[in-house]
């Protein structure tokens, strides 16, 4: 019979955003807002505002509930500031619920982050033992599986080197190979495969399936919604703190997806999710054919320029641009960056338009986000992950419309086959 | 028969959805006010304990041209300073001791007891990385933070034992009674780093008032004095600064010096409320650390 491992009472997370948003507060500016909130608490309720409800607050989670049977992998999807990593930290015991409540069934390990408590002075050995330690790992379970480790990680070599030596992939792989290694019986795993190079990703995913198999119970954040399609039999999407669906995780990704292209709408101007220091925002992000029409419905293999429309509050000097374009399972297809060409433009005061050009798009048929980015040398002026949607219909990249499956294609590459010697029969 | 079958259901849904708590190891919800300490937690953690210590120990003098010989150093400057200008040239009273030995013997509890204090007041900012990515019991933090500074103080302990035998100053029987005013010094730094670290969090003006409160801490200690130059009842009452006790409890136990008296019981319980005070401050605080930090 299936048992209950982690049950989810109506849990609900307020931050203060003043506490979250700011570095930290001093004591001048408590005792202000000790003196001030009553007033506003009453000018609130005056103004007909829920009291508990101050404009400064934010709902990390609101009122979610849900149970997880024991030897269930379940991934949780949603954009940025949903909730998810608010929900695996309240699980975790990191941080406390406002409301509500949760029941645990079994040891919990969780891995917000690979590497937690890594110290650079300190050889790989030692961080292994410390970070161990720091997982909630028993001395014993560590020398037992300590080589099981270093096997994983591959870093004999490098042993007892001191970790600030390490290149970062080397860094991740020992990270990963510890975290993998935490036995529990319920698991919680926030983005740590979003790092390390694509071959280690594999290997990591592989860790992370043989976890799964292994029955137990596993609750996975991740934006790669490949890999969550990959790992979790059902999935649950967060939207705004609140859970707004469970089911598949094939059901689930779709549904978030389709409800990204509803909620972003082409005028930049009002896009909350977004980070820069403001003297450049863009306020348009799309695509135009060959004829010089806006379109989103743009043909593989014919060219497209992608059109940037910006503001800035002052004269900028050195601004480089660059955009990454990501398929509908959320994996980066390519990446498109002034480095290539060396390039950075010197910006007046006021709108303007950039335009990247791509004579030929590489893209087969299906869904498509851009995110883009601009800076300049002192700091980020304005990046928006969700910039642009848009779909890419039919797909006549090669001379012939030969069409790759979607399945092992997610970028085309012009391409030819010559047979240079006959085979002979001696 | 179809009712029967929707009633087991019925009846069987009842028990999957809500098995009573007792069924699950763990169950969180929100705290109010004042909570437990959870020592018990804290010994089941203890091995994280031992790490956490074992790594400040470790990396404490690492990339330094003079390393181990720091814990040395520091104590034995300053006795030298305090030998000169107060010893020498002040002319202040040292129990009829020599001075740099009296010095000497009330520096290395106060640096444990200082370094251990600074430590633990950054100590939940400075491992702000852990609290905000897993949980474990926060009162482990300070607790470390603290306790790596035993190590030092053994190694300028070694230098106070050659002083000893230098100046022929020989330990009294109220030597056993010596690992108790190192557990005074312990507690009144861990207790004093409990509330400064959990007001870190919050207030990183802590940050500047530390090295301010040291200071005037180490000038309120009869450190460059005997507590002897007050008179009773004022002497009894200057144990309400813990580290009064704790110094003029390890000249008493080492150098022979006058036994210390009342200061002593004062001391205690001064260092005991606010250590234990402090320990549930921490606790109810603890709630907004991983947000805050």
């Amino acid at each position: 019979m299936s048992q209950t491992a982690i049950r989810v009472e109506n849990l609900t997370k307020r931050f203060r955003l003043g506490t979250r948003k700011e570095r930290y507060v001093t004591l001048r500016d408590s005792l202000m807002q000790a003196v001030t909130t009553p007033f506003r608490r009453v000018a609130a309720a005056w103004n007909g505002h829920a009291n508990d409800e101050l404009p400064n607050e934010i709902w990390a989670l609101r009122d979610v509930s849900f149970e997880v049977k024991r030897g269930d992998v379940v991934g949780i999807i949603g954009r940025n500031g949903a909730g998810k990593s608010t929900l695996l930290k309240v699980l975790a015991r990191i941080t406390e619920p406002t409301t509500g409540r949760v029941c645990l069934k079994g040891r919990v390990g969780s891995l917000l982050e690979v590497g937690t408590g890594f110290h650079p002075e300190l050889t790989g050995r030692e961080n292994i033992y410390l970070n161990g330690a720091i997982l909630g790992m028993r001395r014993q379970e560590i020398n037992r599986k300590f080589d099981e480790m270093v096997a994983f990680a591959e870093l004999e070599k490098f042993l007892d080197t001191p970790v600030k030596h390490y290149s970062s992939g080397m860094y991740m792989r020992l990270a990963f190979a510890v975290a993998a290694h935490l036995e529990s019986e319920i698991l919680l795993v926030d983005e740590v495969l979003a790092v390390g190079d694509a071959a280690f990703q594999k290997k990591c995913l592989g860790k992370m399936d043989d976890v799964a198999r292994q029955g137990r119970t596993v609750l996975f954040v991740s934006h790669n919604m490949g890999a969550i399609m990959e790992l979790c039999p059902t999935a649950i999407i967060l939207d705004q703190g609140r859970l707004i669906s469970r089911g598949t995780a094939r059901q689930a990704t779709q549904e978030y997806l389709a409800s990204i292209v509803r909620q972003e709408s082409t005028n930049l101007r009002y896009a909350q999710r977004r980070s820069g220091d403001g003297r450049l925002r863009f306020v348009a992000a799309y695509l135009r054919n060959e004829t010089g029409g806006r379109t989103a419905l743009p043909v593989s293999g014919h060219p497209i320029d992608i059109v940037l429309e910006f503001e800035t509050q002052e004269e900028l000097a050195q601004v480089q641009f660059m955009l990454t374009i990501f398929n509908h399972i959320g994996i980066a297809v390519t990446h498109c960056n002034m480095d290539a060409e060396g390039k950075r433009f010197r910006l007046a005061h006021g709108r303007g338009q950039v335009i990247c050009r791509i004579p030929k798009l590489p893209l087969p048929q299906g869904q498509y986000k851009i995110a883009v980015l601009a800076e300049d040398h002192i700091n980020q002026l304005d990046w928006v992950p969700t910039a642009c949607v848009f779909d890419v219909e039919s797909s006549v990249f090669f001379a012939t419309a030969f069409m790759p499956s979607i399945e092992y294609s997610t970028a085309l590459v012009e391409h030819s086959w010559d047979l240079v010697k006959e085979p002979k029969n001696n | 028969m179809i009712n029967r079958k929707s009633a087991q259901v019925k009846v069987l849904n009842s028990v999957i959805q809500n098995p009573p708590d007792s069924d699950f190891d763990l169950v969180i919800e929100p705290s109010r006010g004042w909570v437990s300490l959870r020592l018990q937690e804290i010994w089941e953690f203890r091995e994280l304990l031992y790490f956490l210590i074992w790594r400040d120990i470790k990396v404490r003098y690492k990339q330094t041209a003079l390393g181990a010989a720091w814990a040395i150093l520091q104590p034995v400057f300053t006795m030298v300073v305090f030998s000169l200008f107060f010893g020498r040239l002040a002319k202040i009273p040292s129990d009829g001791l020599p001075y740099p030995i009296f010095a000497y013997a009330a520096l290395v509890p106060w640096n444990f007891f200082a370094n251990g204090l600074v430590g633990a007041a950054e100590s939940l900012v400075g491992n702000a990385n852990l609290i905000k990515k897993v949980y474990f019991p926060r009162l482990i933090v300070p607790i470390s933070a603290v306790l790596s500074g035993a190590v030092d103080f053994l190694l300028a302990f070694i230098v106070l034992i050659g002083m000893m035998a230098y100046f022929h100053v020989w330990p009294t029987i109220h030597l056993i009674l010596l690992p108790a005013f190192f557990l005074l010094a312990f507690i009144t730094s861990l207790g004093v780093g409990f509330w400064l670290s959990a007001m870190n969090v919050r207030y990183r003006d802590v940050r500047h008032t530390v090295s301010f409160l040291i200071q005037a801490w180490l000038f309120c200690t009869p450190i460059a004095y005997p507590s002897s130059l007050l008179p009773e009842p004022w002497r009894s009452l200057y144990g309400l600064n813990p580290m009064a006790g704790v110094v003029e409890g390890f000249r008493w136990a080492l150098l022979g010096a006058p036994a210390p008296g009342a200061i002593l019981w004062v001391s205690g319980l001064a260092a005991v409320l606010v250590f234990v005070i402090g320990a549930f401050y921490f606790r109810r605080m603890e709630k907004i650390f991983a947000d805050t930090v």
